[in-house]
């Protein structure tokens, strides 16, 4: 308990958190929306961080556990649409988001480095290529639209716009929180230990009793959950999904947020997330050739600041501490 | 009609065979994954489109030579820019870094492509239609095919020739080996390099370019066959020339007789495949430990 209270980490996340929690009364509603697909896409950066960072596992196709979260909401809003509620459609997001990652993850973590990165981005298009083509049942490259859910049996009387820029902001700012306070424990949990010692060094790791490939099924299968969940309350804020969440180019851009953010500070992909999502409104908004200006950044940001933004600060941090 | 199946996935074949041998050798010689061979293979594709829509229809064999030499040439160029600019500081950072910049390279070499070209699609189908069709078991054929079967044969054999036989083949197969032994041995690490990954990037031209005779060039043309070519290389083994040779010969047929009788379905048959054999030997058909 001490260790939680007397920690500058913890004040700096509570100041944070109350912040965010009037930040609607500051942000257009426009941008408001902007912010929550941002927010969801933290989630996801920092689910893809937990086996970058902590598992030394470089995921390429991270969309298609994403895809999954989103189509479990928007397969039961298109088969149940008496039951579409909130709850039922995180929990739909999380079985089938759960389902695919252990069945994947059983095959991907018997190998690592490029070969894991290779496998993990086939088996992403293995997804879209179902969800494109599977149309009958997943509406093809149409999508499906998501309506408004309802909310332990509460039942949001507005037009979405409202609904996004009121409750659904406190919604899923509490997930949000919920996810970075779990992730954070995970990471900081005994499991969290043995991943690490599983990256640092496989055979070392073994000796000591942890057993490597268990440890990164795991931690791929936690990371797929929270993927999906990110999936879920993301496909809220769209009010439509389609197969392109699962395409590899969406699972490259989820790498570009994490090392944007920076991969080496357990919140900077929460950064990198948020001002990816900026980054590629205003380049998609100001030119048609928006893939240009990202792939340069990119190229930039790789090539100069290898710590994308919060391991920037902090270096400049510590030289300026010196 | 089963002939003319296993013709097809022999033709199916011998484009992934293209496109993953240029991958295999950049991805076994340096240890990167080049997401942008796609990109590079659409470069091939609309340069050839472009000079074959510029030639005109007659003088056929000169077309086809022109149009494959221009665009194995762009795409080398290309890649060439590509290596000695971003690849070249990635040698020595993590794998996260090399993926990205490789990925950052397809987003701009598309772009470029919208640039130049324009978005619209090109056709250029006039090598097609003017090498005509044969008569094979009660049906007719595309010479195309043919050829184009021919082409990668040919290639496969030059490639082969090459790494087993010429210095520079050995050379390369000794960075493939042991990179750091290679350079303190006095090989010419950054002109192999520079060599390994334009030889690679233009196979990725040729295929594109022997492609838009059957099917136009549009933007993202490159995407599905780079996934095609990771799933060879994930069957045949990470950078092995044999495995990229059979990975192709599998999934090409596997892609012609599932279309046949798994309309709709062919591509997650293609998985289950891969799956099969990543189960039975993870570490590829080919591949080292």
């Amino acid at each position: 308990m001490k260790r939680y209270l007397f920690n500058t980490r913890a004040y700096a996340y509570v100041a944070v958190f109350v912040a965010l929690l009037f930040l609607p009364r500051f942000l257009g509603a426009y941008h408001l929306m902007m912010f929550e697909s941002g927010l969801a896409f933290a989630i996801m950066a920092m689910a893809h961080n937990l086996l970058l960072r902590y598992g030394g596992l470089l995921s390429f196709g991270h969309g298609a556990y994403f895809a999954c979260g989103a189509y479990g909401v928007g397969l039961l809003a298109r088969y149940y649409p008496d039951h579409f509620s909130f709850e039922l459609a995180i929990l739909c997001a999380l079985a089938l988001s759960l389902a695919i990652s252990v069945l994947f993850g059983f095959l991907v973590v018997r190998h690592t480095r490029i070969f894991f990165s290779i496998l993990t981005l086939a088996l992403s298009m293995l997804i879209f290529a179902i969800l494109v083509k599977a149309y009958n049942f997943t509406g093809g490259s149409d999508g499906i639209r998501v309506e408004i859910p309802t909310f332990f049996g509460y039942e949001f009387d507005m037009r979405r716009i409202q609904f996004l820029v009121g409750p659904y902001y406190y919604i899923l700012l509490g997930v949000f929180t919920a996810a970075t306070l779990t992730l954070l424990a995970i990471v900081n949990s005994p499991f969290g230990k043995a991943l690490q010692a599983t990256r640092d060094n496989e055979l070392r790791a073994e000796m000591i009793g942890a057993q490597v490939k268990k440890t990164r099924w795991y931690a791929f299968v936690i990371s797929g959950l929270f993927a999906g969940l990110a999936g879920a309350v993301w496909s809220f804020v769209n009010g439509h999904i389609t197969p392109e969440i699962s395409d590899w180019v969406f699972s490259g851009e989820i790498v570009y947020m994490v090392l944007l953010g920076g991969f080496m500070v357990f919140e900077g992909p929460i950064v990198g997330a948020l001002v990816f999502t900026y980054l590629k409104l205003y380049a998609i908004s100001s030119t048609e050739y928006w893939m240009l200006i990202i792939g340069s950044t990119l190229v930039i940001l790789v090539l100069l600041l290898p710590g994308g933004i919060t391991g920037g600060f902090r270096s400049l941090f510590l030289r300026l501490k010196r | 009609m089963g002939l003319i199946y296993t013709l097809n996935g022999f033709y199916f074949a011998a484009f992934l065979f293209l496109t993953s041998l240029g991958l295999s050798i950049i991805l076994g010689v340096m240890g990167i994954l080049n997401l942008a061979h796609g990109a590079l293979y659409a470069i091939g594709g609309f340069v050839a489109a472009y000079i074959i829509g510029l030639m005109g229809g007659d003088a056929i064999v000169l077309i086809i030579i022109a149009s494959a030499l221009c665009a194995m040439i762009a795409a080398g160029l290309t890649g060439m820019v590509e290596e000695t600019t971003l690849i070249k500081p990635m040698y020595r950072r993590p794998l996260e870094y090399q993926l990205l910049i490789t990925f950052g390279a397809l987003l701009i070499i598309e772009d470029l492509i919208k640039l130049i070209f324009g978005g619209e699609s090109r056709y250029a189908s006039a090598p097609f239609d003017a090498m005509g069709s044969v008569r094979i078991a009660e049906s007719t054929y595309p010479l195309y095919f043919l050829f184009v079967m021919a082409v990668a044969l040919v290639a496969g054999l030059l490639i082969f020739w090459l790494m087993s036989r010429t210095r520079v083949g050995i050379m390369l197969r000794a960075i493939e080996m042991d990179r750091e032994m290679a350079q303190a041995m006095g090989i010419p690490m950054r002109k192999l390099s520079v060599m390994a990954f334009v030889l690679g990037a233009s196979l990725a031209g040729l295929s594109g370019a022997l492609v838009v005779p059957t099917t136009p060039a549009v933007l993202g043309m490159g995407m599905e066959p780079l996934i095609m070519a990771f799933i060879v290389v994930v069957i045949g083994g990470l950078g092995s020339l044999k495995g990229a040779f059979l990975g192709s010969l599998i999934v090409g047929q596997t892609r012609s007789f599932g279309i046949v009788y798994f309309p709709e379905m062919e591509m997650p048959l293609l998985f289950l495949i891969a799956v099969i054999i990543l189960v039975v030997k993870p570490e590829g058909l080919f591949g080292q430990k």
